[in-house]
């Protein structure tokens, strides 16, 4: 047994193989048979074809263009909604939630700091494939192709509001779930974004018990406040919202010019439509400049306090890899501090490796949570700050719009406005009138 | 999509705009590339060194699917063919026959068939084994070290984190290379 390891061991020490270690090879000669018997060969079933992986990047592809276009031309909610569920049946139950391009933040971001580690290209086209989408169409991605946005679209049936501060709070998780992502992957402490992933267990009609519940506690959740995933959560959301932001094209309520008559204002279940702002006063802009230089001092003074918090809480932080966990196990057992050992320890001893090498190999990787976690908390520091900011600085919009952030552009909203009845029925007339021609 | 208000403010936005669209897409082109050049140039897939597994038991029950994809695999090449085996009866068995009180095995998985005297062939009914590794443990222990587990491919989904590498407390399952799917007893390839 571990043959490898105990050869450069005793190499090293020169002292030879432990007996046991020997034996367990070759306790018993090998028979020669008398009879005809020939021993079976190992069957060795090759890993599944990559054919899958391509069929899943063209399939995402067109259903990234099919939702843009019901999205930005045809406009039909039902349509959307309907492209939704096939993305739920392929992407959710056919293909089991895996791959999905909320997890491949995790093998692009391992990827560039393994070196070891090969990152199949579809695993490439997930991630980007949505966030270039998003940089010209808005997040057409979450409307009608992202199968954990179309599993909750589907239970949501009677939509609450979550009070804005509630939802000013709990819309900062997402933003840490991305960066403890990026770090726990980074340093590779697992991949946390899948650990996390409510909704995968339904895919798979099976999973861990506290998964599972998890996933239902979303569902309910979902019952009765729209996307709570979404919203509260997905760290891929983070990113579409900031390609979103920039869109070359949006989602609108409406294509024609609003009246202002207030019709679509309750619609979004995901408080994603933003009220006309009056535009500001001489007065208001003066005193609106000075507060804007105090809010980025606080915003810089929040990202230096946040060095400072992920500073202090990184060795805790550290303690959720593997490694470093084994390793402060092994010590704490060395000098007494606990009683007894667990599993890995008991395995770690067992298989000769060093102690010394473990330690050395556990300090790297607390050298790398260290620089991480501090660079997480600045980021969430700056994060907080900016959105403090935005607060303040809403961009003042004239009508009623969609928020380019936070729109799933699930077109919910297109049936309130009475101008997009008009206009579906002068499309309807023109049908008819084609039709009618020939 | 509408140009609602076409004055001077907005055309300055969408400039901004476009200028952020055209960094973000070089951004995102450049990070796929990056994570091709700087990541491994291999495909990879999970497999157990079988040198490495203690037979916790771990693989019959964290594999994320209902039936884990984890097996036993028998290297015959290396197998004592003994007629009391380790890995078939447990340590306190009553006779040695193929009665299922005298099974180690959970799930009856294991097929003893007389070979000659006074060697019998172990074979592994896939189909019934659930990975659990108490065979292999009873092989490495008291025989040859035959019986040993393995990810098998034809069910494996390749999940992105293996779930039974992170409760593996050896360590013993690492992405390996997908030409090369397979850590066979007796086989080891150089290192
Ligand atoms: S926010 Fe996340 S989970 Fe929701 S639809 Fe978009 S990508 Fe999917
Ligand atoms: S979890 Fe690891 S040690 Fe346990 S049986 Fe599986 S490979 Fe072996
Ligand atoms: S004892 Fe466990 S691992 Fe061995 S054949 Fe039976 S089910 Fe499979
Ligand atoms: S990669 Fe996934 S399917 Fe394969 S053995 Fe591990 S947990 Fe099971």
């Amino acid at each position: 047994m571990r043959v490898g390891l105990h050869r450069i061991v005793s190499l090293i020490l020169g002292i030879p193989l432990a007996m046991n270690q020997l034996m367990a090879q070759d306790r018993f000669p090998r028979p020669d048979f008398e009879s005809e018997y020939s021993k079976p060969p190992i069957n060795t079933p090759p890993p599944q074809s990559t054919f899958y992986e391509y069929l899943d990047v063209l399939i995402l592809f067109l259903a990234l263009s099919l939702a843009s276009y019901l999205v930005l031309k045809k406009r039909s909610r039902n349509q959307i909604f309907l492209l939704s569920l096939f993305s739920l049946a392929y992407f959710g139950f056919w293909r089991e939630g895996c791959i999905c391009p909320i997890g491949s933040i995790q093998n692009t971001t391992l990827a560039l700091f393994d070196a070891g580690y090969f990152i199949p290209l579809s695993a490439i086209a997930f991630f980007i494939l949505p966030l270039i989408f998003a940089l010209f169409f808005g997040r057409t991605f979450c409307a009608a192709v992202c199968p954990m946005g179309a599993a909750q679209e589907l239970v949501l049936i009677k939509p609450h509001k979550v009070h804005p501060k509630v939802a000013a709070v709990l819309g900062l998780l997402p933003y840490a779930f991305l960066g403890a992502g990026v770090l726990f992957a980074a340093t590779g402490a697992g991949f946390i974004i899948c650990r996390l992933d409510p909704f995968v267990a339904f895919f798979r009609f099976g999973g861990e018990f506290k998964m599972i519940l998890f996933g239902l506690l979303f569902l309910l959740v979902g019952l009765f406040y729209g996307r709570p995933y979404c919203r509260f959560l997905c760290p891929y959301g983070v990113l579409l919202g900031w390609a979103s932001k920039f869109s070359k094209w949006h989602h609108s309520i409406t294509p024609d010019q609003c009246t202002q008559c207030k019709l679509c204002e309750e619609s979004c279940p995901f408080d994603a439509i933003d009220k006309p702002e009056p535009i500001l006063s001489a007065d208001e802009q003066k005193q609106a400049g000075s507060r804007l230089g105090k809010l980025i001092i606080s915003t810089l003074v929040l990202a230096i306090v946040g060095g400072g918090i992920g500073y202090l809480v990184s060795m805790p932080m550290s303690k959720m890899h593997p490694t470093i966990l084994l390793a402060e196990r092994v010590m704490a057992e060395k000098n007494g501090l606990v009683e007894g050992t667990t599993l890995a320890s008991r395995t770690f001893h067992e298989s000769g490796k060093l102690t010394s090498d473990l330690l050395t190999e556990a300090q790297d990787l607390r050298a790398k949570f260290r620089t991480g976690t501090v660079l997480l908390f600045i980021f969430m520091g700056l994060v907080i700050g900016l959105k403090g900011i935005g607060v303040f600085f809403k961009r003042t919009n004239l009508d009623y719009e969609s928020n380019r952030t936070d729109c799933f552009s699930c077109g919910r909203c297109f049936p309130y406005c009475p101008d997009e009845h008009e206009r579906q029925k002068v499309l309807d007339q023109q049908k008819d009138l084609y039709e009618s021609i020939g | 999509m509408s140009q609602k208000n076409p004055d001077k403010p907005i055309s300055r936005r969408d400039f901004i705009n476009t200028g952020v669209r055209i960094v973000g897409s070089v951004c995102l082109g450049g990070l796929g590339a990056a994570a091709i050049v700087k990541g491994g140039k291999r495909e990879m897939v999970w497999q157990i060194d079988p040198h490495v597994c203690v037979q916790c038991g771990n693989c019959a029950t964290t594999c994320v699917l209902n039936q884990s994809a984890v097996k036993c695999v028998h290297a015959h090449e290396i197998c004592g063919y003994c007629k009391l085996c380790g890995g078939y009866f447990p340590p306190d068995a009553e006779s040695l026959n193929t009665g299922a009180e005298n099974q180690l095995c959970p799930t009856g998985a294991i097929n003893r068939t007389f070979v000659e005297d006074p060697y019998f062939e172990y074979s592994i009914d896939e189909a019934l084994c659930i990975g659990c590794g108490k065979c292999v443990k009873g092989c490495s222990a008291f025989g040859n070290g035959s019986l040993f587990l393995q990810i098998r491919h034809d069910i494996c989904v390749n999940c992105n984190e293996c779930a039974i590498s992170r409760s593996c407390p050896s360590g013993a399952i690492t992405r390996q290379p997908s030409e090369q799917p397979y850590l066979i007893k007796g086989q080891e390839r150089p290192a």
